[in-house]
């Protein structure tokens, strides 16, 4: 238990949480965006495995990771545009066709991983990039400023979101159709409009999430979220609806996965029970709703389709 | 003519599965027209083929007509996986508890055994949202996340089979359970099992609890307005808890079939949901919406649904093409589906009327 506590393993133990937080901090992050519109995505689990694998493909095929991450980058994007079309024009029940996404992302990554690769072969891994002089610093360097360029582009995308709803047009008006798009409406927003261009951001983050997850393991399988795309929904509600929230809630997920994966290197969790520490991020999930159930209140148009009379 | 405009639906959804079903083999350079005859023929050409079909449609029935409860009571349901999990888990641990029973005392028991399994993952996130207004979506999502971690910690530890252990390959699956809880074949020669007709009875007592029974119509007006059935005097948190235990229950059923009638005898695990439940729990809710959420019609939709998973892994067989083709079909099924205008109008009823039950919360 002590060696636990040595500063070299706690550094390297919050550097990795840092690093598992990435996808949980992108993927919750854009579903904020969706939800603040008023707009609920439970496919982001799908849209992930989506962008993971043709991200893989990219690198297997083309060894060429920025291409790589442009590639998830747009299947993000076009997953976003259909879930847009379905939920702006054709009004889907938004908690019930977010699980088809999920079901299609599922399927067809599978499909095409077990048809195109068959087996799980390693790639390369997005490279760690040494920020100048902060590197350096003693422990603080190794933990904060040693990681990814995608790790970096989540923590910063953070201030940018709280920007862009806060002090932006889109942003208000993003708000605006979330609370009341009746109102937003006769001041001449166009709820489709803001809601469209939400969700596809959105969708679009969640396509860097599975580019971020991919290009740090290094390797696909089939479903390869494993949920996580889940858990960055119910991380929306633990940040009450807030990006700083929100990376609040994913570095935490983070810190207590990369927690449980040290231990159980160090065998503090023994082998037998190495499913049940498993368990971890989704009981803590459930034990979050919990306690934060009610305390915000949701968009209040949140799932509520919008049609004018 | 009301029926047929209720056809339309599900006759329209299926086109567009096809349509894209062809667009991806296509994709992957298979032929579509090889493709469908290929999953026609695994699904439906033959006695045999026709058995596998209703076994694999079986656990899409229970769990379909488990969501059919849920969604009249304006709960959404999308633990079936962990609920099928606990089920079976239950069961096989009460049938490995017994000594070797003859069937007729043994089934019944550990049927049972596997209702209360899925009762209890039910009842859970029902009373959570209930009692402390946590969101059932997450929460039953959540649990599925739990339960295969459960199933992996107790199957590769506490519950593995000592001859696993002892030749030393350690395959995650537990002894064989005692021939008396095995359900019996009902056509020689194929896997045809108790378990069908189980199912079909099972969501025709589903169709009478809705509605003919109080509990039914209570579930039924917690659905429809929460605030009005409150006003009736109706409890709506207790039946809200009642819908998803239902629902829960309905699955763990499936969870007992899956392991009494399957060809090991025995509960095993390849480390994933999917592995152990085919995915039913996310079948089971494709298979309600396209029957329109009505337990009758889940019962030929689940035979469809089960025939397409039996035609996949015939498509898989002789064109190599991976069977994981159904699950996104499904997906699309489920998109269309829920943006078509008759299951969308029950559907908005089902999230305006959680709305109205989150709203009012804290009060009654």
């Amino acid at each position: 238990m002590s060696d636990f506590f040595t500063a070299s393993i706690l550094v390297a133990t919050i550097a990795s949480g840092i690093r598992l937080a990435t996808p949980y901090l992108f993927a919750s992050l854009g579903e904020t965006i969706g939800q603040k519109s008023g707009v609920l995505n439970l496919g982001v689990d799908g849209v992930m495995l989506l962008s993971a694998f043709f991200g893989y493909w990219t690198v297997l095929e083309r060894d060429n990771l920025w291409l790589a991450v442009a590639v998830s980058l747009v299947v993000g994007l076009v997953m976003g545009l259909i879930y847009a079309t379905i939920t702006v024009f054709f009004h889907a029940t938004q908690g019930i066709s977010g699980i088809g996404i999920f079901l299609f992302g599922l399927g067809f990554s599978e499909l095409m991983f077990r048809r195109q690769v068959g087996t799980p072969l390693p790639v390369d891994k997005l490279p760690k990039i040494e920020i100048p002089l902060l590197a350096d610093i003693p422990w603080l360097g190794e933990a904060l400023f040693q990681h990814n360029p995608l790790t970096y582009a989540a923590f910063l995308a953070v201030p940018v979101v709280v920007f862009m709803l806060n002090k932006t047009t889109f942003g208000m008006n993003v708000r605006a159709v979330g609370e009341n798009p009746q109102a937003a409406d006769s001041l001449g927003v166009s709820v489709a409009r803001t809601r469209f261009i939400a969700i596809v951001i959105g969708n679009t983050f969640a396509g860097l999430a599975g580019a971020a997850l991919v290009l740090e393991l290094g390797i696909f399988q089939q479903n390869l979220t494993n949920g996580l795309g889940f858990i960055a929904v119910a991380l929306v509600y633990f940040g009450a609806w807030r990006p700083v929230g929100v990376m609040t809630g994913s570095l935490l997920y983070g810190l207590v996965a990369a927690t449980v994966l040290q231990w159980k290197a160090q065998g503090i969790i023994p082998r037998g029970a190495s499913d049940i520490a498993s368990m971890a991020p989704a009981v803590l999930t459930i034990l979050a709703l919990i306690l934060l159930a009610n305390r915000v209140p949701a968009p209040a148009a949140l799932t509520r389709p919008f049609a004018r009379h | 003519m009301k029926r047929l405009v209720g056809a339309a639906v599900p006759v329209t959804a299926a086109l567009v599965a096809f349509f894209f079903g062809a667009i991806m083999l296509l994709a992957i350079g298979a032929s579509p027209w090889e493709g469908l005859k290929a999953m026609v023929d695994g699904a439906f050409g033959g006695g045999d083929n026709l058995a596998r079909t209703a076994v694999r449609a079986t656990p899409l029935i229970l769990v379909g007509a488990g969501i059919t409860v849920a969604f009249r009571t304006s709960v959404v349901n999308i633990g079936g996986e962990g609920q099928i999990v606990a089920g079976a888990l239950l069961t096989t641990v009460t049938a490995l508890a017994l000594p070797d029973l003859p069937a007729a005392i043994m089934l019944p028991i550990v049927l049972l055994a596997g209702i209360v399994g899925g009762a209890i993952a039910g009842a859970i996130p029902g009373a959570l949202k209930a009692y402390a207004s946590v969101n059932e979506i997450l929460s039953t999502i959540m649990l599925n996340l739990v339960m295969v971690q459960l199933m992996n910690y107790l199957l590769r530890g506490p519950l593995i089979d000592p001859a696993e252990v002892a030749s030393g390959t350690r395959n995650p699956q537990t002894e064989r359970l005692p021939d008396g809880a095995s359900l019996p074949i009902l056509v020689p020669g194929t896997r045809l099992h108790l378990g069908v007709p189980i199912a079909i009875v099972a969501a025709i007592a589903v169709y009478i609890l809705l509605w003919r029974t109080p509990l039914g119509f209570r579930l039924r007006a917690v659905g429809h307005s929460p605030d009005a059935a409150r006003a009736a005097g109706i409890n709506v948190k207790r039946n809200v808890t009642n819908a998803l235990t239902i629902a829960g229950s309905l699955g763990g059923l499936a969870g007992a079939i899956l392991v009494l009638g399957s060809e090991g005898q025995r509960m095993q695990t390849d480390g994933s949901l999917a592995g152990f439940t085919g995915s039913a729990g996310f079948n089971g809710i494709v298979a309600a919406l396209f029957g329109g959420l009505h337990p009758i019609w889940t019962i030929p939709s689940s035979f469809l649904f089960g025939g397409l998973l039996t035609g996949a892994t015939q498509l898989q067989r002789s064109l190599q093409v991976p069977s994981a083709l159904a699950i996104a079909l499904n997906g699309i099924v489920v998109v269309f589906v829920v943006s078509s205008d008759r299951v969308r109008s029950r559907l908005d009823t089902m999230m305006a009327a959680r709305a109205e039950m989150n709203d009012s919360g804290g009060e009654s």
